[in-house]
């Protein structure tokens, strides 16, 4: 196997080379699908029988939850890859997601929230699905804040690795946390070998909204990449080049 | 891969599976407690630790709310196919309350097995569908058998 594309994956001269190029692709497949999907889903999908129009936000709620779940397991994967080849591209990526996910997170529980007061006659109930995506958002927290208390990058990259590849313990806990205990959190409507509990006038525009979000993530983590990449290498002579290039005046 | 990258994967792992059987265990052993409710059969059988505040869950049996004509009093009957509990409650019911309906109550067990509920929250299911598609069922009365079959299915 051809591993050279990997380790060029690895330098950050090519990374914002190629990122730069992806860009204005991925803005567009967002923008077209998150509004394809928000159109669909909040004005042409029919409402649900028992729970009316506030079943809408699942539109909002069912993709960031996806989303913060899917960055940390990205992140987790960027941590082993920091530790194991020591690439520092993945330490940029672990550190860049962070914030979008605790985002992702903050958005899945508020939606949860004032879905669950009509539906459930709750904001908020200790059940297990609800306890382990507050302790997702908590972990991001971590991931954060350990990255900005150490000084010495190399540092701060080992420990939130660490972190980041333990805390993916969460993931399956929250997955499964809906069929392993009796929760108040239905089960999931969508797995990969069944089809959906719900018609395809319901779940398309839901999947819409999903892949609108995935792209919308890319597109923001490439762009908050690409600004760490030429902070962090603001001493070489590329990144001067660039710059220049950009602002249009010499430093 | 050079062996120095292949001996920290391994290191990793380890740790990973090391975190992953800990937390495992952990949750294993506090199984009892992160159950949000009991059911109805965990109660008949007693596994419910006595004057403490506990959560029933289970469906509302077909025909069994009684509303009390003076007063905000309801008495309903939770199930789960084997076993039954009675739940009194004052208070308003979420939209989603109605015979057949998963629920959760919140209150205490009095000396004649009846829960006394504060706080009742409706359960939702993971299936959705339009308005129409629920009318028509209901017309055909397959509603019922639709929500058994998915019911049966978990």
């Amino acid at each position: 196997m051809n591993w050279t594309w990997f380790h060029r994956l690895g330098s950050p001269k090519w990374f914002y080379g190629i990122s730069g190029r992806w860009l204005p692709l991925l803005i567009a497949a967002t923008v077209l699908l998150v509004c394809a999907g928000l159109v669909w889903g909040l004005a042409i999908a029919p409402a649900d029988y028992q729970q009316g129009n506030s079943f809408r936000i699942m539109y909002i709620h069912v993709p960031a939850s996806f989303l913060a779940q899917s960055i940390y397991i990205s992140m987790a994967i960027c941590g082993v890859v920091g530790l194991v080849w020591k690439m520092k591209i993945a330490d940029v990526a672990l550190q860049q997601s962070a914030p979008i996910g605790a985002w992702m997170a903050f958005v899945s529980l508020l939606t949860g929230a004032i879905w669950g007061k009509p539906t459930w006659g709750a904001y908020w109930v200790w059940d297990a699905r609800l306890t382990a995506m507050l302790i997702l958002l908590f972990l991001y927290f971590g991931v954060i804040a350990l990255g900005q208390a150490i000084s010495n990058r190399d540092s701060a990259a080992r420990a939130c690795a660490v972190l980041a590849v333990v805390g993916v313990i969460n993931i399956p806990i929250i997955k499964y946390s809906v069929e392993w205990w009796n929760t108040l959190h239905q089960p999931a409507s969508f797995t990969l070998t069944e089809k959906p509990a719900m018609p395809a006038s319901m779940w398309v525009p839901l999947l819409l909204m999903v892949l609108g979000f995935y792209c919308f993530y890319t597109v923001v983590l490439l762009m908050r990449m690409r600004l760490e990449i030429l902070r962090r290498e603001s001493r070489t002579s590329w990144v001067r080049a660039e710059v220049t290039r950009l602002t249009g005046r010499k430093k | 891969m050079n062996p120095v990258r292949k001996k920290r994967l391994i290191i990793i792992l380890a740790i990973l599976s090391g975190m992953a059987a800990t937390v495992g265990l952990a949750v294993f052993a506090l199984s009892e407690n992160i159950n949000l409710f009991y059911t109805p059969t965990e109660i008949a059988a007693g596994k419910v630790p006595a004057d403490a505040r506990i959560r029933a869950g289970g469906l509302v049996k077909e025909g069994s709310v009684q509303r009390n004509e003076d007063a905000l009093t309801v008495r309903f009957v939770v199930t789960d196919g084997d076993a039954d509990v009675t739940i009194e409650y004052r208070g308003i019911l979420p939209d989603l309350f109605r015979e057949g309906q998963g629920i959760v109550a919140l209150g205490r067990l009095n000396a004649q097995g009846v829960l006394v509920s504060d706080e009742v929250l409706a359960k939702h299911d993971e299936n959705y569908m339009p308005p129409e598609v629920s009318d028509a069922l209901e017309k055909t009365g397959m509603l019922k058998h639709y929500e058994a079959t998915q019911e049966s299915k978990k």
